[in-house]
């Protein structure tokens, strides 16, 4: 089934009624989905009049109208092309944005419970957990995109990591925004509670089928307590017909650890905001990322680094990488909240720019209240180093050649902070290949 | 090998190099000389090919071609090699990835075998023991957070896997102590062969007690003011550059009359 949404917001409250009659759910959720559809149409979609969104452009993307399809039934596709050795048997599929059991394999995810959402919602188990956590972190309120993605709630995934359990496996979603039959729009949602002294490695890759513009929306929702450690790398590569919106909200408990590495490669245009709020001491992240844009690519990252209570670390190194006429938006802001002493927190972000059409925005803000801080931010705009291509010409690589290196070598201090092995082999292949920068045998 | 005639090069129109003649053949070692901003790392950078020198007059033959219509990594392939004073760091390409290319670039262009990482593997072990470098440091990327002492074994590590049959050293014992001043210069000279030619730029006679020149050659003011044997050095050692600088002051005041 699929229900048509075109420019005006009133056909997303068409496409939201059908959806409700499509799959009613318990009274919490109705009052969820309800307000947030209210809140969607009376923001609507973010212009380049709010400060957050200055250099970001959603007019086409409010203009264009796609399908919401519920299910795809013939996949040009098969699960196992999205997956890697290390979480072949440990996939989570959305298609669309629909939890789809007949293409997931969570056999080896033994102790960890991954399931639809949907499902969660309604099974006394998780019930309350999901009611507790679900649009906590992830705040609609003021947010016309996140508002959207709560409105469509009818499915996404649950993951639980029980108390002291410690994942030797890495889970992977993988989110398939498919076009083959039209326009697509979904909106996939996920929360992750990791309990106390518990660890996972979360793989996200998001990809895309077919060849009509896709509208991913899409809200993660982290929350980790006391003492639990999650590695997350977060993999963007839809194609260069896709709008990307996306937001993953992490909340930290005390001694928590929380590291986030984000590739961002694929998109028309792509947007990610991550925001971490460090609300207990003792706290640690890592907000890490690489952009890669070329022609006809606009790629912006916000992120906010709170940090409410004292003893908390952050750290953050952002890399970008623009070709042609490639535009990227980096803008993190970290908070240091009044009372929020022996912070430690690193902010970094550098942009290499191979052509002189592109163009990136960047903004690094430190907001601090507490005054026995340690704090430091900056960043960098520039170009392949002359001299570096020199000391490479004498060791007889060619400038071209030269370029591709120092190309690899930029964006590999990123994704070599990547958890999973076969996934930084795949990505260093991915970049070059993106920059038309191939190296001539593999590094 | 090398046949350098009456070179001028000049960086931002200033001019540093000021008629060099110079020649090389295989199987000699020469010590270039000088004082500090008398162009010795100039001469070393033009024969790499530095984009920022220009050449103004004269020319430069190697093995008979015309260097300087060479660009520096075709320069590289041929044979040529510069060991850097001050050695560029690449961050995130490891040394084995980068030594690996640079070994079958150079492989491809004279028709060689290339060798895979594993193959490769082996080469560079092989070759690590000329500079006492450990395994460690072939994954680390190329010159981040190395010692001074290390960037310069490293570059004799890069000539060890390149074979180059000119090598030129430009103030490599500079920053050195004795302990890596005397693996260097081991390295270099496990390197000397019938074959190839090594040049080695120095500001001090230190260097040369442990690769001994057959010719010293002293540069000031951007030109060869005086040739010698190795005993040259040492003359210059007891005497300092101001003797030499002393000296072209004279036969330049002799010439004046001419004028």
């Amino acid at each position: 089934m699929a229900t048509e949404v075109v420019k005006k917001e009133s056909k997303y409250h068409e496409a939201f009624d059908a959806l409700k009659a499509r799959k009613p759910s318990v009274a919490w959720v109705e009052l969820v989905r309800d307000s947030a559809m209210d809140v969607f149409e009376s923001l609507g979609f973010p212009t380049v009049a709010n400060e957050e969104w200055k250099y970001t452009n959603l007019a086409q993307l409010a203009k264009e109208s796609f399908d919401i399809a519920s299910s795809v039934e013939d996949l040009p596709f098969s699960a196992e092309q999205f997956s890697f050795p290390e979480t072949f048997d440990s996939h989570v599929v959305l298609v669309n944005g629909i939890f789809r059991s007949d293409l997931s394999t969570t056999s080896q995810v033994e102790g960890v419970v991954a399931l639809d959402l949907f499902d969660a919602i309604a099974d006394a188990r998780y019930s309350k957990m999901v009611r507790d956590y679900l649009a906590r972190n992830a705040n609609y309120h003021d947010r016309g995109l996140t508002a959207l993605n709560t409105a469509f709630l009818e499915s996404g995934v649950f993951v639980l990591v029980p108390k002291n359990f410690h994942a030797a496996t890495p889970l992977q979603i993988t989110y398939v925004a498919d076009s083959a039959e039209a326009q697509t729009a979904n909106f996939p949602r996920v929360l992750l509670v990791a309990e106390e002294n518990s660890s996972l490695t979360l793989v996200e890759r998001f990809v895309s089928t077919g060849q009509h513009p896709t509208f991913t929306n899409a809200v993660v929702e982290i929350v980790l307590m006391d003492r639990a450690r999650l590695k997350h790398d977060r993999l963007q590569q839809e194609n260069a017909e896709a709008f990307h919106v996306a937001s993953t909200s992490a909340e930290l408990g005390h001694g928590s650890s929380y590291n986030s590495t984000a590739i961002n490669l694929g998109g028309k245009l792509a947007r990610h905001d991550i925001s971490v709020v460090m609300n207990h001491e003792g706290a640690e992240c890592w907000v890490d990322g690489l952009y890669v844009v070329g022609s006809d690519q606009h790629s912006d990252t916000h992120s906010v680094i709170d940090h409410k209570q004292p003893h908390c670390n952050s750290h953050q190194l952002y890399k970008g990488i623009l070709d042609g006429n490639g535009r990227a938006v980096f803008n993190g802001k970290i908070y240091v909240r009044e009372g929020a002493q022996k912070t430690d927190a690193m902010q970094t972000n550098k942009n290499l720019l191979l052509s002189p059409q592109a163009r990136v925005d960047t903004k690094p803000q430190l907001e601090i209240y507490a005054d026995d801080v340690k704090c430091a931010h900056g960043a960098a705009v520039g170009q392949i180093d002359q001299e570096e291509l020199f000391y490479l010409a004498t060791r007889g690589i060619d400038p071209k050649l030269g370029k591709n290196l120092l190309t690899y070598g930029f964006a590999e201090e990123v994704i070599g902070k990547i958890g999973v092995e076969s996934i930084r082999a795949q990505l260093d292949e991915a970049v070059l290949t993106q920059l038309h920068a191939p190296l001539p045998t593999e590094v | 090998m090398l046949e350098i005639r009456n070179l001028h090069a000049a960086i931002d129109g200033k001019e540093i190099l000021k008629g060099i003649n110079l020649t090389v053949n295989k199987g000699e070692v020469h010590a270039i000389m000088g004082p500090n901003g008398s162009g010795k790392s100039t001469l070393a950078k033009v024969l790499a090919g530095h984009p920022s020198y220009e050449v103004t007059v004269g020319e430069v033959l190697y093995e008979g071609r015309n260097l300087l219509e060479m660009s520096p990594d075709e320069r590289a392939r041929e044979g040529v090699f510069m060991a850097f004073q001050y050695p560029i760091e690449v961050p995130g390409v490891s040394n084995a990835q980068f030594l690996r290319l640079a070994y079958n670039e150079k492989q491809k262009h004279l028709g060689g075998e290339e060798l895979d990482p594993l193959e490769f593997k082996d080469l560079l072990k092989e070759r690590a023991k000329v500079v006492e470098m450990e395994a460690s440091f072939m994954s680390r990327s190329v010159n981040e957070g190395f010692s001074g002492g290390e960037k310069k074994r490293n570059e004799i590590l890069q000539m060890a896997v390149l074979e180059p049959r000119l090598a030129i050293l430009d103030e490599t014992d500079s920053g050195l102590d004795i302990d890596a001043l005397r693996v260097v210069a081991g390295g270099v000279n496990q390197l000397q062969g019938p074959e190839n030619a090594i040049i080695v730029v120095t500001h001090y006679q230190r260097l040369l007690n442990y690769i001994v020149p057959d010719y010293v050659h002293v540069i000031a003011d951007g030109q060869i003011a005086r040739e010698g044997g190795k005993e040259l050095a040492l003359e210059l050692e007891e005497k300092g550059y101001d003797w030499i600088k002393a000296q072209m002051h004279e036969s330049a005041t002799t010439l004046a009359p001419a004028n």
